[in-house]
């Protein structure tokens, strides 16, 4: 069985991060980009599906900049196989719906069976790709799972909900997104940095997966920023060091702000 | 294209909050983008919920009722919704941010390839058009998003608004279901309900925090105390939940839960940016920390200089005090 892992750079989560104000698009600079803290999640379960022989090949897919496959390159050094990024000019902008599209039909040239998704991107932190995902690609979907079990031609997931954990079967194909307790991400070993530079990398361009441009990036978004805003920042209020009558202090201000 | 569809999320009896908030913004909403202003509730025994929609300003209710609508698997529910807008051509379609929420508004915007604004914390009409008002960028940006065509689907945060009745009731309407073989593909077979009485984080008004400074698992007890006597959810930063002190769906921050309760008491949290983006849009922010130079203090609006281990265990009995 082959497992196809979704892959994304972001931004540096601690660096500055300013949208342009004449495009609306995120002013990407060098030396602030990572691979998205969630995926490495995804990426070790793959891995230790391989690892435990239920998997044969782990392929990264991934839809951004050509210059991603730096950041990208993590996740082969933690023992991914290989990378497909689709990467065009035309496909800057993309909203969900694009960013599914194309992930969609690199997806389906990999013969992937299970799909593994990360629960959110820390930029866009709105984790909604993988219902989106299995939804364009006809494929069985489930979010948040805490666990995952193959057993032949379906899957068995622990999953996360806001009103506990239950126990959900699926068929194979299918997508999934796992939670941060899936799993502790290995660190890539100084073998696998090494090794992760002569893994194959293709980068597809739309016409490559067979995309016209009008179905992804600007041209086929659904949703457009009308205007950028930067809220002034939060600031400090009254600070008081604790002489014995803190708690009677914070009661107080509770109470004056009718939170109580 | 007409009206507002709220998709109501069933909890217990009635429903989650965030489905009244949204229901009360869409009574003055629909003012400019017009109505009429229909709600649907999906799920396993819900036709007793229709009445709170009704009273919250919804003029319709549909109320779907089946077993597999109350599994928390989105798929069937994606079905009853595009069954309702095949029929209803609704100009607008929002949604709680929770986790039933955000599944089933992303598939169905993309069954329906349509444009769908997530995480929003307000929306503004102006005429017919609506905008989505987003955080982008851990807050750093607020961005104003539209949509290129129709249906117009929101997900909409908890606590962006305020749940507001008005006085009305609703014509019920029962569905008539139509679930694809497709979308009960996936099958729950066993469950672990989480603890009653337990409210979701993102849900809270009021959030207590505890990071590394509890020192050690069992001392998340002063934390979980004080939360109980303010009826608060209990949330963690990253390093306590990291230690394993506390579980994975109660981090707050960039890798964990983004909330914006009314109330969010940090308790021996540093306030790395990381934590700081996901709870700096809580309306009242207090912080409690031995350390006078920790960052939180840059952006609570009280904070207490001290030691959390004395400070919660009296501010619990003032707390219980009061409210006899
Ligand atoms: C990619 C990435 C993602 C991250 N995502 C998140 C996230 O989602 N959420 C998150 O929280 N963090 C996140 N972090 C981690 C973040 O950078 C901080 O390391 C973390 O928030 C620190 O947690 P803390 O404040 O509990 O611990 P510390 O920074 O160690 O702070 C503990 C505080 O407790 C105080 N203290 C100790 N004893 C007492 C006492 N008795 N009474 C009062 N105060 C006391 C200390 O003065 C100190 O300020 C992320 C980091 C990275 C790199
Ligand atoms: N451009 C992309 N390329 C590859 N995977 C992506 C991309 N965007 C999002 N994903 C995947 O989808 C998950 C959820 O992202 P999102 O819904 O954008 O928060 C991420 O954790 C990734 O696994």
């Amino acid at each position: 069985m082959k497992i196809a892992v979704c892959v994304k750079e972001v931004p540096d989560t601690t660096a500055e991060k300013r949208i342009d104000p004449s495009t609306f698009r995120l002013v990407r600079t060098e030396g602030d980009r990572m691979l998205n803290e969630f995926d490495k999640y995804a990426v070790e379960e793959a891995i230790r599906l391989k690892e435990a022989g239920t998997a044969d090949e782990v392929i990264l897919v991934s839809l951004g900049p050509e210059k991603a496959v730096e950041s990208l390159r993590q996740a082969l050094a933690m023992g991914a196989d290989r990378l497909v990024l689709v990467s065009d000019p035309a496909a800057a902008g993309s909203d969900y719906l694009g960013t599914a599209r194309a992930l969609a039909k690199a997806i389906d040239e990999t013969g992937a069976e299970l799909v593994l998704l990360g629960a959110e991107a820390t930029d866009a932190r709105s984790g909604v790709l993988t219902a989106t995902l299995g939804e364009i690609s006809g494929r069985t979907w489930v979010t948040s799972a805490n666990s995952i079990a193959v057993n032949g031609s379906s899957i068995t997931i622990e999953r996360q909900s806001d009103d506990g954990v239950a126990t959900v079967e699926a068929p194979l194909p299918a997508v999934v997104s796992v939670t941060k307790a899936i799993n502790e991400p290995r660190y890539p070993s100084l073998k696998g940095i090494m090794g992760a530079k002569k893994k194959p990398q293709e980068v597809k361009s739309l016409g490559d997966i067979g995309l016209a441009a009008s179905d992804v990036g600007e041209a086929g978004a659904k949703t457009k920023v009308v205007g950028v805003e930067t809220p002034p920042a939060r600031t400090a209020g009254v600070v008081v060091t604790d002489e014995g009558n803190g708690a009677q202090q914070i009661l107080d201000f509770l109470i004056d702000k009718k939170l109580i | 294209m007409s009206g507002i569809l709220v998709v109501a999320e069933p909890q217990g009896t009635g429903t989650r909050r965030v489905s009244l908030e949204i229901l009360s913004k869409a009574r003055e909403l629909k003012d400019s983008i017009g109505g009429p202003l229909t709600a649907v509730i999906a799920g396993s025994g819900v036709a007793d919920a229709a009445a709170v929609l009704g009273a919250h300003g919804a003029e319709k209710v549909f109320v779907a009722d089946h077993e597999a609508l109350g599994t928390g698997l989105a798929a069937p529910h994606v079905d009853v919704i595009a069954t309702l807008h095949a029929e209803n051509d609704f100009s607008t379609i929002l949604f709680g941010g929770t986790s039933l929420g955000r599944d089933t508004a992303a598939a169905l915007a993309a069954r329906l390839g349509a444009g769908l604004n997530s995480d929003s914390i307000d929306l503004v009409a102006s005429g017919s058009t609506l905008s989505a008002v987003r955080p982008a960028f851990g807050g750093q940006n607020l961005v104003s998003s539209q949509w290129v065509n129709g249906p117009q689907i929101a997900l909409v945060r908890p606590n962006s608004f305020a749940a507001s009745e008005s006085g009305g009731t609703a014509e019920v309407v029962a569905v008539t279901l139509d679930i694809s073989d497709a979308s009960l593909a996936a099958k729950v077979t066993g469950r672990k309900p989480a603890e009653a009485g337990k409210v979701s984080l993102e849900e809270a008004s009021m959030i207590v925090s505890g990071g590394r400074g509890l020192g050690a698992p069992e001392n998340f007890a002063v934390v979980e105390a004080l939360a109980s006597a303010l009826g608060a959810a209990v949330g963690a930063s990253r390093a306590a939940v990291d230690a394993g002190w506390y579980p994975h769906p109660n981090q707050v921050g960039q890798t964990g839960k983004t909330v914006s309760p009314n109330l969010y008491i940090a308790c021996g949290i540093s306030g790395a940016v990381q934590h700081k983006v996901g709870m700096q849009t809580s309306d009242v922010i207090i912080a409690i920390n031995k350390d006078p130079d920790a960052p939180i203090f840059q952006f609570a609006d009280f904070g207490l200089v001290g030691d959390l281990f004395e400070i919660l265990p009296k501010l619990t009995e003032l707390v219980n005090a009061r409210k006899g």
